[in-house]
C-alpha cells in the first residue's frame, strides 16, 4: 500500500519536470543511490529470504542435516493431496484461519471505527479515553495470552465467575469447546488491536474537512446522513488500508491460539502459521513449512487483490 | 580431533578433594584411550567426541557456556551446583544459561549449527538420539568409562535409551517421573487413612472425598500433562505406545483404549469438571479446590513453597503393576564444543564433576539416576523419597530420532480430543496411530540414510 501512495505523486512530479540540463532524467544512477539503503535492505530482509523459501520449499530441507535432498514440487502436492499426512493437519489449520480471519474482521473494522468517531468528538477525559483504547495494544501477545488464559480458563477463570454472580451460565468452557474458543480468541484480539485501527481511522476523520460536515448540514442532512454521505466516502481510502491490514493480521493469528487454546479442542484453533512454525521450527521439516507459506502466501495475495478491487470499483462508480 | 590424550602430569584443581577425585580418575586414562581410539569410525558423518578423557583439565582458562531448561523449581538447585562447581575450578568457569525446555530445542540446533551453542548442556534423555542423529551433541563414551559408569549403576530403563548407534550421548543426572500428590487435610476429613494404590482403592478414595464434600476431587486435565499420565497407565498395563526400533505407533493397542476410557471414566463420574484448561487441575489443587492430582515431581519444590498439606506418593495402579513414565535429565557434549580440545576436555570435566553431584540434585525435586546417591541422605530425606517403590518401574520412551515431534501431533492430540468428549478413546486413538506410524516411517528414512 504505501507504496503505491509513494508513487503516485512521483511520477506526477517526474512528467512535470521541466527537462533542463542535469535533472534526474540525464543521471538515471542518482535516482538509485538515494534509493540504495533502502533496496539493500529490502533485497536482504524480504527478497532474499523470500528467493530463499521458494528454494527451500523444493527440498526436504532440516538445516541440521547434511542431506537435504531435492523433491522437485512434491511438498506441495503433499499439501495438496488429501492421501498425506500433512494434508489434515495443514488445510485444517487453513480452515481455522479462514474462520477466524471472517469472524475477527468485520468487529475489527465496525469497532474501531466507532471508536474513532466517539473519540473524535470533543469532551473532557478525550485524551485519556484514547490512551486507555490504545493501551492493550502496546503488551506484547504472550500477556495478553497468558492473561486471558487464565481469565477464561472454565473452571477457575474470573470470567465464568462473574457470570456465575449474575446468574449466567458459569461452565463456558471458552478455551476449550466450539464455538466458545473462537469467541474468545475474536474477543481477546479485538480488545488487543482495536486502538491500533482506530488511532488510523480517527487520523482519516481528522483528515475530512470541516466544510463538507458544514455543507451537509446546509443541505438539511442529518447525523446518520452526513456519516453515510460525508465520512464514510471520505474514510475510503484508510478503511481500504485498514481492512487489507487487517485481514494479513488476521490471517497470520498465531500467539493467541498457541497461548490461550494449544490448538483446542484437537486441533480445531491449529491456525495455519500455528502449523508452519511448528513444521518448521520444531520439527525442522522446512521444506514442508515453506511450502505451506507459499500456498498461504498467494491466498492471501489473491484475497488483497480481491479487496483492492471492491473498493477501487465502487469509487470510479461514485466519480 | 585428535585422539591424543594431553599429559597429566600436575593438577591445578586447588580444592583437595577435587584433587584427590580427579587424581583418582587420571588412573583411568588408559581405559579411556582404548574407547577414544575404538569408536574412530562415525556414523553418519558424526564428529567424534570420544577424544581420549583424561579426568582432568590443564590447559588454558577458559569460560564454558553450559544450556539447560533449568527454570522452575528445580532452577536454583543448578545455580547453586554450577556455583560450587565454579569455586572448586580455577581454570574453568562455566556460566549457565537456563532457558526454557520448549525454547531450548528449538534453539540449540540453530545455535550449534552457527557456531553459537553452548560447550556442554543437560536435555531429556528422549531427546538424545534426536540430536545425535543431527549431529548437534556428540558421543560421551569416554566420560562414562572414565567415570567407570555401567548400565547397573543407574536406575532401571535409564541406561539403555541414552545409547544411540551403539555409542553413549548422555550422562544421566536424574530421573524424574509422575507421582500422585493429595491434600492430607480433604483425606483427613473423608476418613482415608492411605493414599490409594490401585483402581478400586482410588474410586472408592474419590467417592469418600466426595462424601466429605469435595465434589470434584480428581480434575483430569487434557492438555499436559493429560498423555503421560496415558502413557503410565498404558505402561501399567503392559502396552507400548511405540516399537522399540521406531517402525510404527502401538499406543491404540487394547491397553491403550482402556487407559484413556479410564481416564474418561473420571470426569463422566464426575470426580472431575469436564474442559480442564490448561494448568487448572495443578492450580486448582494447589488451592483445595481439588483432592488429588497427578503431575510430574518437579513440582514438589513449587508445593513446598506453599504453606500446603500436601502428600505424595506413587501412582496407583490402574493397570496390572506400579509403574510410570519417567524421563531423565542428561548432561551431553555439543559437536561444536568437540571441535575444540581444550572445550572438549573442559566440558568433560565438568560432566564428570556433575554427575557426582546426583543426590545434591534432589532438592531439585528429581530422582537420583545413580544408584550410590539414592542411598545418600540427601535423597532419603527428600519428598520424592516416598516414590522409592516406584522407581524401579519407569519407562522411558525408546531412542527413536524424530520421536519427541511425532507424540504431539498425535498422541497429545488424540488424547486432547477423547477427554474432551469430540471422539471415541478407540477413534482418538486409531486415527492418530495410523499418523504416528506414518510420520515415524518417514523419519526413519529421513535420519537413517
Amino acid at each position: 500500500m504505501a507504496v503505491e501512495t509513494a508513487e503516485a505523486p512521483a511520477s506526477a512530479s517526474a512528467r512535470e519536470a521541466p527537462k533542463a540540463p542535469g535533472s534526474l532524467r540525464d543521471r538515471p544512477f542518482t535516482a538509485w543511490l538515494f534509493l540504495a539503503p533502502y533496496l539493500a535492505l529490502f533485497v536482504v530482509f524480504v527478497l532474499g529470504p523470500i528467493l530463499l523459501g521458494l528454494w527451500i520449499s523444493l527440498h526436504s530441507w532440516d538445516f541440521n542435516l547434511p542431506r537435504k535432498p531435492f523433491v522437485g514440487i512434491n511438498n506441495y502436492k503433499d499439501l495438496l493431496d488429501p492421501g498425506s499426512v500433512s494434508f489434515g493437519p495443514f488445510w485444517n489449520g487453513m480452515q481455522a484461519t479462514g474462520i477466524f480471519t471472517a469472524a475477527s474482521v468485520p468487529f475489527l473494522l465496525a469497532v474501531p471505527l466507532g471508536i474513532a468517531l466517539i473519540m473524535n468528538e470533543k469532551f473532557p477525559g478525550r485524551n485519556a479515553l484514547r490512551a486507555i483504547y490504545f493501551a492493550p495494544y502496546v503488551l506484547g501477545v504472550a500477556v495478553i495470552g497468558v492473561l486471558w488464559r487464565f481469565l477464561l480458563d472454565a473452571n477457575i477463570g474470573l470470567v465464568n465467575f462473574l457470570a456465575g454472580l449474575v446468574s449466567l451460565p458459569d461452565d463456558t468452557a471458552w478455551l476449550s469447546s466450539l464455538p466458545a474458543a473462537w469467541v474468545s480468541l475474536v474477543w481477546v484480539t479485538v480488545w488487543w488491536t482495536l486502538g491500533f485501527n482506530a488511532v488510523i481511522f480517527l487520523a482519516g476523520l481528522q483528515d475530512i474537512p470541516r466544510e463538507q460536515y458544514e455543507a451537509a448540514r446546509v443541505d438539511g442532512a442529518g447525523a446518520w446522513q452526513s456519516f453515510r454521505n460525508v465520512t464514510l466516502p471520505g474514510l475510503k481510502p484508510v478503511t481500504m488500508f485498514v481492512t487489507m491490514i487487517t485481514i494479513i493480521a488476521s490471517a497470520n493469528m498465531f500467539g493467541q491460539s498457541y497461548i490461550m487454546t494449544n490448538g483446542a479442542p484437537g486441533q480445531e484453533t491449529r491456525t495455519a502459521i500455528f502449523y508452519i512454525a511448528e513444521q518448521g521450527l520444531q520439527t525442522f521439516e522446512m521444506g514442508t513449512a515453506a511450502a505451506a507459506s507459499w500456498i498461504l502466501t498467494l491466498t492471501l495475495m489473491i484475497l488483497s487483490v480481491a479487496v483492492f478491487f471492491i473498493f477501487r470499483d465502487k469509487d470510479e462508480a461514485r466519480a | 580431533m585428535s585422539p591424543t590424550p594431553r599429559p597429566t602430569v600436575q593438577s591445578t584443581v586447588p580444592s583437595a578433594l577435587t584433587r584427590r577425585r580427579f587424581l583418582g580418575l587420571s588412573a583411568l586414562t588408559t581405559a579411556a584411550l582404548v574407547t577414544g581410539c575404538g569408536g574412530g569410525q562415525g556414523v553418519g558423518g558424526n564428529e567424534e567426541g570420544v577424544g581420549g578423557f583424561t579426568g582432568e583439565y590443564d590447559g588454558p582458562a577458559l569460560t564454558l557456556a553450559y544450556w539447560n531448561g533449568f527454570t522452575g523449581g528445580d532452577g536454583p538447585a543448578m545455580i547453586d551446583l554450577v556455583k560450587s562447581f565454579n569455586e572448586e575450578q580455577e581454570d574453568i568457569t562455566v556460566e549457565s544459561n537456563p532457558i526454557s525446555w520448549p525454547d531450548f530445542y528449538q534453539r540449540l540446533p540453530a545455535a550449534t549449527q552457527a557456531g553459537k551453542g553452548p560447550d556442554v548442556g543437560a536435555m531429556h534423555l528422549d531427546q538424545l538420539s534426536t540430536n545425535a542423529a543431527r549431529n548437534i551433541i556428540v558421543a560421551v563414551d569416554d566420560v562414562a568409562e572414565a567415570l567407570e559408569l555401567e548400565e547397573g549403576d543407574f536406575a532401571p530403563a535409564v541406561w539403555q535409551p541414552g545409547i544411540y548407534n551403539e555409542k553413549r550421548y548422555g550422562i544421566p543426572l536424574d530421573v524424574h517421573c509422575l507421582a500422585m500428590y493429595y491434600n492430607k487435610d480433604h483425606f483427613e476429613k473423608a476418613g482415608i487413612d492411605e493414599p490409594p494404590a490401585d483402581a478400586a482403592s482410588f474410586d472408592e478414595a474419590c467417592k469418600k472425598l466426595q462424601g466429605a464434600g469435595y465434589d470434584t476431587p480428581f480434575w483430569m486435565p487434557n492438555l499436559w500433562p493429560a498423555h503421560i499420565m496415558f502413557l503410565s497407565i498404558l505402561w501399567q498395563s503392559g502396552g507400548e505406545p511405540y516399537a522399540e526400533d521406531g517402525s510404527e505407533a502401538t499406543f491404540a493397542s487394547e491397553e491403550g483404549v482402556a487407559a484413556l476410557t479410564w481416564m474418561l471414566e473420571q470426569i463422566e463420574k464426575g470426580y472431575s469438571p469436564p474442559n480442564v484448561d490448561a494448568d487448572a487441575q495443578y492450580l486448582a489443587f494447589k488451592n483445595n479446590k481439588t483432592s488429588i492430582t497427578w503431575d510430574g515431581i518437579w513440582q514438589i519444590n513449587d508445593l513446598q513453597a506453599t504453606d500446603m498439606n500436601y502428600g505424595i506418593a506413587p501412582l496407583p495402579v490402574i493397570g496390572n503393576e506400579i509403574g510410570s513414565w519417567a524421563n531423565s535429565h542428561n548432561f551431553f557434549l555439543t559437536s561444536q564444543a568437540a571441535g575444540d580440545q581444550d572445550r572438549s576436555d573442559a566440558s568433560k570435566v565438568f560432566i564428570a564433576w556433575m554427575s557426582e553431584q546426583s543426590a545434591q540434585w534432589s532438592k531439585a525435586g528429581m530422582i537420583p539416576a545413580l544408584n550410590s546417591a539414592r542411598e545418600e541422605a540427601a535423597f532419603k530425606e527428600s519428598p520424592q523419597y516416598a516414590l522409592l517403590e516406584q522407581i524401579d518401574k519407569l519407562h522411558f520412551l525408546p531412542a527413536v530420532p524424530g520421536l519427541g515431534e511425532v507424540t504431539p501431533v498425535t498422541l497429545e492430540t488424540a488424547v486432547n480430543k477423547a477427554l474432551l468428549g469430540q471422539e471415541s478413546p478407540e477413534e482418538a486413538l486409531s486415527a492418530a496411530q495410523e499418523d504416528a506410524t506414518e510420520l515415524m516411517q518417514k523419519n526413519l528414512e529421513k535420519y537413517g540414510g
